[in-house]
């Protein structure tokens, strides 16, 4: 095997130590990296979790050191609020609901990182993600539950080519189990959850603070007003708790949010089923696992990170990705990727604009 | 060139073969530094009590004291141990600051270059925060130099109103030597306490205390081969800071705290070594400096010697660089990855660079001061650490900018 350059992007948690720890075993050159992703440690988060204390910094460099790599901190704190940042409160103003851990792989770590480490000399950038690459594509992780395969999806075949998952063929208790073995403190370091630059996971409150009030009204489908809210930016869809609605549903059933029409500030509820999705329209597609389909390709589709695979075929037309699901999914919110797998390859992903 | 000896054998790779040119950060303990510190930390005795034991550890201590106060022009009774140069700065400004205002609540002004170590800038600018004080940053030129009249401006614009001027004798990121005699004179005339931060000078250029006309004068240890942890603040006669550490009334009741014996014979070791071959030292030093300029300049054309030109208002083992177009992390990654150690002289938040107050105190352009770096010579530098930058340093700049498009 060749030995490379590798950059490993180490957030401070078990996984890319592990990671790390296990390019450089392969006899990889590796050194290194903790992404400061705030100019200010302090105002994302505080405490053991997330990707962006102190704290966090200080755990990458200990690991680092048990490795026996040398060890920087990049500053990219202008580029993620930038481009994963902002672009998360302009998704939300738009009716859509982003996943800002997806967009950070395919801007900051497979992009910003990647680009500047090439520029430096590096092969490749490692990082401690739940996914196999073979022969150039992305396949799920073997530990399902912690498959992260669907937030990298969206990078190009270009820059799979320059990445390295070293934990795809392990579950995550074997990592921790690793950690452990190899004497790294951050074996038991809680995993983390929710958005990590919104420290007390109050989205609404997050969005609110950027976006101000912004109320409008929540309406039923056939245009019957039965709320008020403070901002759409408030919702997703397939949302059931925090509506506020006033006055029941004539049917006595829950109401979920169906849609979100940001110009006029329109949330519309109604039942259930009225959340069934049958065709979903998705831009900007990616191919990784397959030529773009000249013809509809019969596939698997998942629709948001941990979400149910459903049956589907997908066809390409004029730059779009149309899919038709074999039974209605219930809560697909524009913002979202639709990723496609054959099995466990990813072939492509996209996003969803439009559903009905 | 140097190894640096890795447990089981031989240098196993770049990391263990080092370049090291950053001693402005810290330089290596002389061998007799350490010979006396390793004899020292196997004796017994507090310097403060009363039986044999205690009055060896003293003597040890008052004999260290003595030495240092000979090599740096100042009476022995001048020398208060500290635990290195932050705490002495921090004892100067913030003790002096007290003390004056005690005296008359007037005295609320602070007087301080921008290109202060933090220190000093922190210290003043927690008095600004925590003690009514009025922290006045005094700008300096281009070349990081404060022009006397600068400071004669801002003494004359309210004498009454000053509790103490602070400059430091040689700037830790670019070198540049300020005119201390002559800044001192000044504040001296107005019956100002001046202090000055020499924890880089000491080494290098003749620091004299008493000839220098100061009030207050911070060293410390690992900067001239001695060990990190022990300093001191020179006190002129009269002069009374109020304690920042309480206790047991050590140094005079200026500072408490068991005397660190092993250290300070140590740092006395090392204070008199140095000073005994500093000029000899400072012009070899100025060689390999200038030589290192010359090559860096040979290999980037358009790379920027900040702070004073080579010369006496410039640290012998001084050399401080922007590269337009690069970051000066990349910079420092790309050089460290090839054995050799530099700094980019900026203070760290969780390990990010920030641009350099210094350098924007000279100059307000960010980029400039976030692609500069610092090489810094010490006893141990030789003229193969220097060609080894100068061989790569064409390919490491040309590298990082293209990493920085």
């Amino acid at each position: 095997m060749t030995s490379l350059r590798v950059l490993a992007a180490m957030s401070g948690g078990v996984d890319s130590a592990v990671a790390a720890a296990r390019a450089a075993d392969a006899g990889h050159d590796v050194t290194g990296i903790h992404l400061a992703l705030s100019a200010n440690p302090q105002s994302y988060r505080t405490g053991a979790r997330g990707c962006c204390t102190l704290e966090d910094a200080r755990d990458a460099r200990r690991a680092a050191d048990v490795i026996g790599i040398p060890f920087y901190v990049w500053d990219m704190a202008e580029r993620f609020d930038r481009d994963v940042v902002q672009d998360f409160v302009a998704e939300y103003a738009r009716g859509r609901t982003p996943n800002p851990c997806l967009r950070c792989n395919e801007k900051i770590k497979f992009a910003a990182v990647l680009d500047r480490a090439v520029a430096l000399g590096f092969d490749a950038v490692c990082t401690g993600h739940h996914a196999r690459l073979v022969g150039g594509a992305l396949r799920r992780s073997v530990d399902q539950a912690k498959d992260q395969s669907y937030v990298l999806a969206v990078l190009t075949r270009e820059q799979l080519g320059r990445a390295m998952f070293p934990l795809g063929a392990s579950t995550k208790d074997d990592v921790r189990a690793e950690a452990a073995a190899r004497g790294m403190g951050v074996a038991a370091k809680p995993d983390s959850h929710d958005v990590c630059f919104i420290p007390d996971g109050d989205t609404r409150g997050f969005l609110a603070r950027r976006l101000g009030r912004a109320p409008g009204s929540i309406v039923e489908a056939d245009g019957t007003a039965v709320g008020t809210h403070d901002g759409v930016y408030g919702f997703t869809i397939g949302q059931r708790k925090g509506l506020r609605v006033a006055t029941p549903a004539r049917d006595g059933k829950p109401r979920y949010v169906l849609d979100i029409e940001p110009a006029s500030r329109t949330v519309t509820v109604g039942p259930l089923e009225s959340l069934d999705v049958l065709d979903i329209v998705a831009e900007r597609p990616v191919w990784t696992g397959c030529r773009p389909p000249d013809r509809p390709r019969d596939c698997l589709v998942q629709l948001r990170a941990h979400g149910d695979v459903h049956a589907a075929v997908a066809r390409t037309e004029a730059g779009r990705l149309l899919i038709r699901l074999a039974t209605p999914a219930r809560g697909v919110a524009t913002g979202q990727a639709a990723v496609l797998y054959d099995g466990d390859t990813v072939l492509g992903s996209a996003t969803i604009v439009a559903t009905s | 060139m140097r190894y640096i000896e890795s447990a089981g054998g031989p240098p196993r790779s770049a990391q263990d073969c080092v370049v090291y040119l950053d001693h402005a950060a810290t330089t290596p303990m002389l061998p007799a530094a350490i010979a006396a510190m390793t004899e020292e930390l196997a004796q017994v005795g507090n310097p403060s009590s009363l039986h044999n034991a205690g009055r060896r550890a003293r003597r040890v201590v008052e004999e260290s004291r003595e030495q240092i106060a000979e090599a740096v022009g100042a009476r022995p009774s001048e020398v208060i141990f500290t635990s290195g140069g932050t705490e002495a700065d921090n004892l100067a400004v913030k003790g002096l600051y007290l003390a004056r205002r005690a005296a008359d609540p007037a005295r609320r002004r602070v007087l301080a270059t921008a290109v202060e170590h933090h220190a000093v800038l922190d210290s003043a600018g927690w008095l600004a925060s925590h003690e009514q004080a009025e922290a006045v940053w005094l700008p300096v030129d281009a070349t990081a130099l404060l022009c006397p009249e600068v400071l004669m401006d801002a003494i004359i614009a309210d004498p009454d109103s000053v509790a103490l001027a602070t400059v430091m004798w040689a700037n830790n990121e670019v070198g540049t030597v300020q005119p201390i005699a002559e800044l001192a004179g000044i504040a001296r005339e107005y019956g100002i306490p001046f202090h000055t931060d020499a924890v880089q000078a000491a080494g290098q250029l003749p620091v004299d205390f008493a000839a220098s006309g100061v009030d207050a004068l911070t060293i410390t240890g690992h900067k001239i081969g001695g060990p990190v942890g022990v300093g001191a603040l020179l006190l002129a006669r009269g002069v009374r800071p109020v304690p920042v550490l309480h206790g047991g009334g050590q140094e005079s009741e200026v500072r408490s705290g068991t005397l660190d014996a092993p250290a300070i014979r140590a740092f006395a070791v090392a204070v008199g070594l140095t000073v005994a071959g500093r000029d000899d030292e400072a012009s070899r030093l100025t060689k390999l400096r200038d030589d290192l300029i010359a090559q860096v300049l040979a290999a980037v054309p358009d790379a920027i010697l900040n702070g004073a030109p080579p010369g006496p208002g410039r640290l012998p083992g001084n050399a401080h660089f922007s590269f337009p177009g690069c970051e000066g992390d990349a910079l420092l990654m790309l050089l460290d990855a090839r054995g050799i150690a530099c700094s980019t002289g900026s203070a760290c938040t969780a390990g990010v660079a920030q641009p350099s107050h210094v350098l924007l105190a000279m100059d307000p352009d960010e980029a400039r001061a976030r692609g500069s770096l610092r090489f810094s010579l010490g006893h141990t530098s030789s003229q193969e650490d220097v060609d080894a930058l100068g061989a790569v340093i064409g390919e490491v700049v040309e590298r990082a900018r293209r990493a920085a498009r």
